[in-house]
């Protein structure tokens, strides 16, 4: 028995071996290395031990307020956007025929697949002073007088980047919601039907508890794609004009890229992972007071 | 919640798909509500789909007609200047590094990950649990918050500037063994039971019973593998500078920040970088939906 207990062990772990090296070497080891080197003076030519300095830094640090109040702005906009908009779109299409549930399904899911370069790229050109359709449809509908520069005012840009932001983060939720409300149990669904329920009661009272593990699921992937948004400012605004559009996610990057203050930004880093771990725990938390 | 999921799992991958199942058509009736839900959804589709036509289009456009006051919606005259001038650049070397690290990445995280997801799931070894926790509690972290030290460390082992920088940290990710161990789940403990009493040995009964079973599973990984990749562009950014291992999504940045205006070429250069991916999910795209949704089902 014991000889086969080992067998076992000896077994699992050669079968996991593979998939724990890649893991263990180039995910956990450089999360672990991101916590020391926080509290490290790191640049190119220095590297010692500071403490808390680097924390302390942020705290003091006006940009990264402001970095943080845009990425919070970014989260609580889109976020529940993308959740809304999802299930509503997963609500019409998910009765549809099979083959037309594809296509929305599909249409939907299109900007993530293009891939946020060239999707930044077309937007950069819609959004284009000059050239941008979106002044001359605007302008032609008497929405706007004359052209506006929306990526280079300050009221205008993070808006901007938070509708591209929503059309390239609602194809999975789609996706998800769907599934979840095409194995919504029918015959409850009709047994309330039958006893005279409205099509809105079956879906507060029957459909939305079924579907809550999807709904929390999408509301964590949603939030850690929200606060990681990164390619679309570096492309459209460089976190400009004015910081108006610096988010955390830049800012890491302009430290630790551009300046090469590695350990200010992992400090960064680490506390970007806290909050995130943060706002998780929230959405677990209601979702569970929901649910009864 | 875990409990009528895991036992919801089997019955769930022995239908196709989820979504052939849907019932009865006809009892959904056209009411005012659905009819005009319907026009919002065809304007959205609209809204969602031009983009891509503005690339495609765009990519066909002469400088002039760019530039023109009122937007061409079609290019009646197009030209294929803006490729001419995308191909003299290394446009093709972008292209084929990108499909190199996309099916490297692919084939590695696809093997490891079966076996991983199998181990997961149906070995009773020692610490099972903790790696499993380990692995979920680590998806739910910022990805990109471990890049400072990522790079240090591929310049220490010298894979800077090389695909591998940028392959490994994919393979790494722990989303595939994630996803496998919920396909190995539906595997009947009976199957491995009689594996073993039939006297097979372990890497017998993984590649004749397992890895045919999971098929499907590998298939969606595969696929979700590779889109990812192709897309990851801040990974890329960060480990890759030389013009000779640029992908294409850094070839697309690089026009954009040295040629800002001129769209034609940009376009061109975003056209090369999204169809192929497009086409290759409209081609598996069955296999891509399935493969999210069962990652979706917490274990």
């Amino acid at each position: 028995m014991k000889e086969a207990r080992r067998r076992e062990n000896i077994a699992g772990y050669i079968f996991m071996a593979p998939s724990l090296l890649f893991f263990l070497g180039f995910v956990i080891f450089p999360m672990g290395m991101c916590l020391v080197t926080s509290f490290f003076n790191y640049t190119m030519t220095d590297f010692s031990f500071v403490g808390l300095n680097n924390y302390k830094e942020m705290f003091g640090d006006p940009i990264f307020s402001k970095a943080l109040v845009n990425t919070i702005i970014i989260v609580v906009v889109s976020v529940p956007v993308t959740c809304m908009f999802s299930l509503w779109v997963a609500s019409i299409i998910f009765k549809m025929r099979p083959l037309n549930t594809s296509f929305f399904r599909c249409v939907f899911y299109l900007p993530v697949v293009t891939g946020s370069v060239a999707v930044t790229v077309v937007w950069k050109w819609i959004f284009n002073n000059y050239t941008g359709v979106l002044n001359y449809l605007f302008k032609s509908l008497g929405i706007i007088s004359k052209n506006m520069n929306w990526l280079g005012d300050p009221s205008t840009a993070l808006w901007c980047i938070i509708t591209i932001l929503l059309t390239t983060s609602v194809g999975q939720p789609i996706v998800l919601y769907v599934s979840a409300l095409s194995n919504v149990d029918h015959s409850l669904t009709e047994a309330a039907s039958v006893d005279g329920a409205t099509n809105m009661q079956v879906f507060w009272r029957i459909k939305w508890p079924q579907i809550m593990p999807t709904t929390l699921y999408i509301l964590v992937i949603t939030t850690i794609n929200s606060f990681q948004c990164f390619a679309l400012i570096q492309l459209l605004t460089s976190g400009g004009p004015n910081n108006s559009t610096q988010t955390i996610m830049y800012y890491i990057y302009y430290q630790a890229f551009k300046l090469n203050r590695y350990g200010y930004g992992s400090a960064m880093g680490i506390i970007l992972a806290i909050i995130i771990a943060v706002f998780s725990a929230i959405q677990f938390r209601l979702a569970k007071t929901d649910n009864g | 919640m875990s409990a009528i999921q895991k036992a919801d799992l089997p019955s769930r991958m022995k239908k196709r798909s989820p979504e052939t199942d849907t019932t009865d058509h006809s009892v959904h009736a056209l009411t005012p509500y659905r009819v005009l839900s319907i026009a919002f959804l065809i304007f959205l589709t609209i809204l969602f789909i031009f983009p891509l036509y503005w690339i495609v289009t765009g990519s066909f456009k002469t400088q002039q007609v760019i530039n023109a006051r009122v937007p061409v919606w079609f290019p009646l005259n197009p030209t294929v200047g803006n490729y001419e001038r995308l191909f003299q650049k290394p446009a093709f070397t972008w292209l084929f590094n990108t499909v190199l690290l996309c099916a490297a990445a692919m084939g590695l995280t696809c093997v490891s990950a079966a076996m991983g997801g199998y181990a997961l799931a149906k070995k009773n070894f020692r610490g099972r649990t903790f790696l499993f926790s380990l692995f979920v509690c680590a998806m739910a972290l910022p990805k990109q918050v471990i890049l400072i030290p990522l790079l240090k460390e591929m310049a220490f082992l010298k894979l800077h500037n090389t695909l591998w920088a940028v392959i490994l940290p994919t393979v790494g990710w722990p989303f595939g063994v994630f996803l496998m161990k919920q396909f190995s789940e539906g595997i009947p403990n009976e199957m491995l039971e009689a594996a073993r009493i039939d006297g097979a040995g372990e890497a017998r009964t993984f590649i004749d019973i397992i890895l045919p079973m999971i098929k499907p599973g590998i298939g969606a990984l595969a696929i979700f593998t590779f889109i990812t990749a192709w897309n990851d562009y801040f990974l890329q950014l960060i480990m890759l500078n030389d013009t000779k291992v640029l992908t294409i999504s850094l070839g697309i940045a690089k026009l954009q920040s040295e040629l800002s205006t001129d769209y034609g070429l940009i376009m061109a250069g975003a056209a090369l970088g999204s169809i192929p991916i497009i086409i290759i999910f409209l081609l598996f795209q069955k296999f891509f939906t399935r493969g999210i949704t069962m990652g979706a089902v917490k274990g």
